[in-house]
């Protein structure tokens, strides 16, 4: 699998660590009444979907950054790949 | 009909005229006391002891393509009872005896073969920790026994000892475990299921849940509605997409494995050889290839096949341990969708919806476990509690914090 990384291009998914569903960016508020369920429901839960699949990528051997690849997981077909930062600050979508 | 030397004899003579189906091939009925959705080894399983240990008498199996043609075909055929923890050692030991009378009480020729398993020592640190999980599998009514370079090296001589990285100085052999013959294994539990009255139905897929009042009615298939009183799920790696249609979400996510198979050669692998610290286990099958396999690709996936990156992963840990590998060609590959769980170990629980029942998260060690989990899921089934020895396979374990982590690398599936 190539990954088309927005700043150097398509690389090998190799270079790549997988982390999982996008969604860990968005990490409960601690602070929250409901924080433990908040925080079980975060680390054990997955939507786990069959079909289009926002997830990350940390680029291990290449810039060290962190991405957010969309993907199918019945075909295995990389749609494309925002830097999560920018996915985080509302630049990308 | 049943099996017998007699009966081969016969037909040999008789021109094999006499053979018959092993199963029927019904049309479903409009409702069922139980309905198993996955005609898989566990659905199977848990079709025949509802049947034949429960007493059960209006089950059906649920199948979305043709019986076996999900992991219980897929597998690599290992199985063992070497694990570590209290939450997961009794249960698979209970599995390995239960292989062990599989063939009698199915009246099927499962090939179930105990050639032993051994996995391999290369630190100090690591014979420290067999000699702690070989204890444990004692505890539990097991067989364990710790090997020395020398017992080792008789057993198999064609290992490379003395590679730089990793050099072997033991292993921890379970001369019990084996492997079985994957497919004979749903075969066996089909036919003896059916024989007991239970309607294997495939070619249907469950395509919803009716549930009203927080209680299911039954279940929307590719053949209209079926109703039940209790409906058991055992669908492996697509659990989350069947459970998440009664609205769940699950601590699990699927992950596809590939698996190797060489040209037929002569008998060289006596057992099952794991080369944990190279991400790579062999053995060889009756007919004579070299089956073999290594780590998950470790992305989410749902495609039955895998990427190249983990071929060669795979067949450098199989040249590093045993170089003459190198000499055989390589036969046919695939893969198969597995459900990692969020601790690597299964569940086997009751849902908060009356009436509906989960068996999964059998990540790449389920076919060891199908007798286990048959029954298991079958004794929920009947009697509403769990059985003895799957007590800790809970859904509430994650919230509240007993995961059963063998591995001991947290909520992070394709490290399991
Ligand atoms: C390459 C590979 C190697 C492995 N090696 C080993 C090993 O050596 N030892 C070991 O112990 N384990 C091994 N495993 C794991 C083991 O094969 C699985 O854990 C086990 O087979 C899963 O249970 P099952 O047999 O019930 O699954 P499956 O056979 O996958 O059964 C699930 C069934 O559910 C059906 N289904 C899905 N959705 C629906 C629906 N909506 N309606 C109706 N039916 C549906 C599917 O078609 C499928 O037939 C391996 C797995 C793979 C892929």
């Amino acid at each position: 699998m190539l990954i088309p990384h927005p700043l150097l291009g398509p690389r090998d998914a190799q270079e790549f660590i997988y982390l999982g569903d996008a969604t860990l960016m968005h990490r409960p508020d601690a602070t929250r009444p409901d924080a433990e369920a908040a925080f079980c429901d975060y680390v054990f839960l997955r939507h786990n979907p069959a079909g289009v699949h926002r997830e990350l990528w940390f680029h291990e051997a290449g810039d060290r950054s962190w991405l957010v690849v969309t993907r199918n997981t019945v075909t295995h077909e990389i749609i494309g790949a925002e830097l999560a930062c920018d996915v985080k600050l509302g630049v990308t979508q | 009909m049943k099996f017998s030397g007699f009966k081969v004899v016969k037909e040999a003579l008789t021109g094999h005229a006499g053979w018959k189906p092993l199963w029927r091939d019904p049309d479903p009925q409009p409702a069922y006391d139980i309905v198993i959705v996955g005609g898989g080894g566990h659905g199977l399983a848990t079709a025949f002891y509802l049947a034949s240990v429960f007493r059960e008498q209006r089950v059906a199996v649920l199948e979305k393509g043709w019986l076996g043609s999900g992991n219980i075909g897929r597998n690599t055929t290992i199985i063992r009872s070497n694990y570590l923890l209290p939450g997961n050692e009794p249960f698979y030991e209970f599995s390995m005896k239960l292989w062990e009378s599989l063939e009698q009480e199915t009246n099927f020729n499962s090939m179930v073969s105990q050639r032993g398993i051994i996995n391999l020592i290369h630190t100090d640190a690591q014979r420290d920790a067999y000699r702690r999980r070989g204890n444990a599998m004692l505890l539990a009514g097991a067989d364990a026994r710790l090997l020395d370079r020398e017992a080792l090296r008789k057993l198999v001589p064609f290992l490379n000892y003395d590679n730089p990285r990793f050099p072997i100085k033991g292993g921890l052999m379970q001369a019990r475990a084996g492997t079985a013959r994957h497919d004979g294994v749903a075969w066996g539990y089909a036919r003896g299921a059916d024989q007991r009255g239970v309607d294997i139905i495939q070619n249907c897929e469950v395509t919803g849940f009716r549930i009203e009042n927080g209680k299911v009615l039954g279940v929307d298939t590719s053949r209209g509605f079926i109703g039940a009183a209790k409906v058991g799920v055992a669908v492996a790696g697509n659990s989350s997409r069947v459970m998440s249609m009664a609205g769940m979400r699950l601590p699990i996510e699927s992950h596809v494995l590939q698996a190797f198979v060489s040209e037929g050669l002569k008998p060289t692998i006596p057992g099952v050889i794991t080369f944990g610290a190279g991400h790579f286990y062999v053995s060889q099958s009756d007919k004579g290839g070299l089956v073999f396999g290594g780590d998950i690709d470790g992305y989410n996936s749902y495609a039955q096949r895998g990427n190249l990156p983990v071929v060669e992963d795979v067949l450098e840990g199989g040249m590093a341990l045993m170089p003459m590998i190198g000499r055989a060609r390589l036969l046919r590959s695939w893969g198969g969708v597995m459900d990692m769980s969020m601790d690597g170990s299964p569940i086997i629980d009751r849902t908060d919806i009356d009436g509906l029942y989960f068996n999964g998260g059998w990540c790449y060690g389920g076919f060891k476990a199908t007798p286990a989990s048959g029954y298991a899921f079958a004794h929920l089934l009947s009697t509403d509690t769990p059985h003895p020895t799957a007590t800790a396979y809970r859904f509430d374990r994650f919230a509240r914090g007993y995961v059963i982590d063998e591995k001991g690398v947290g909520a992070q599936p394709n490290l399991h």
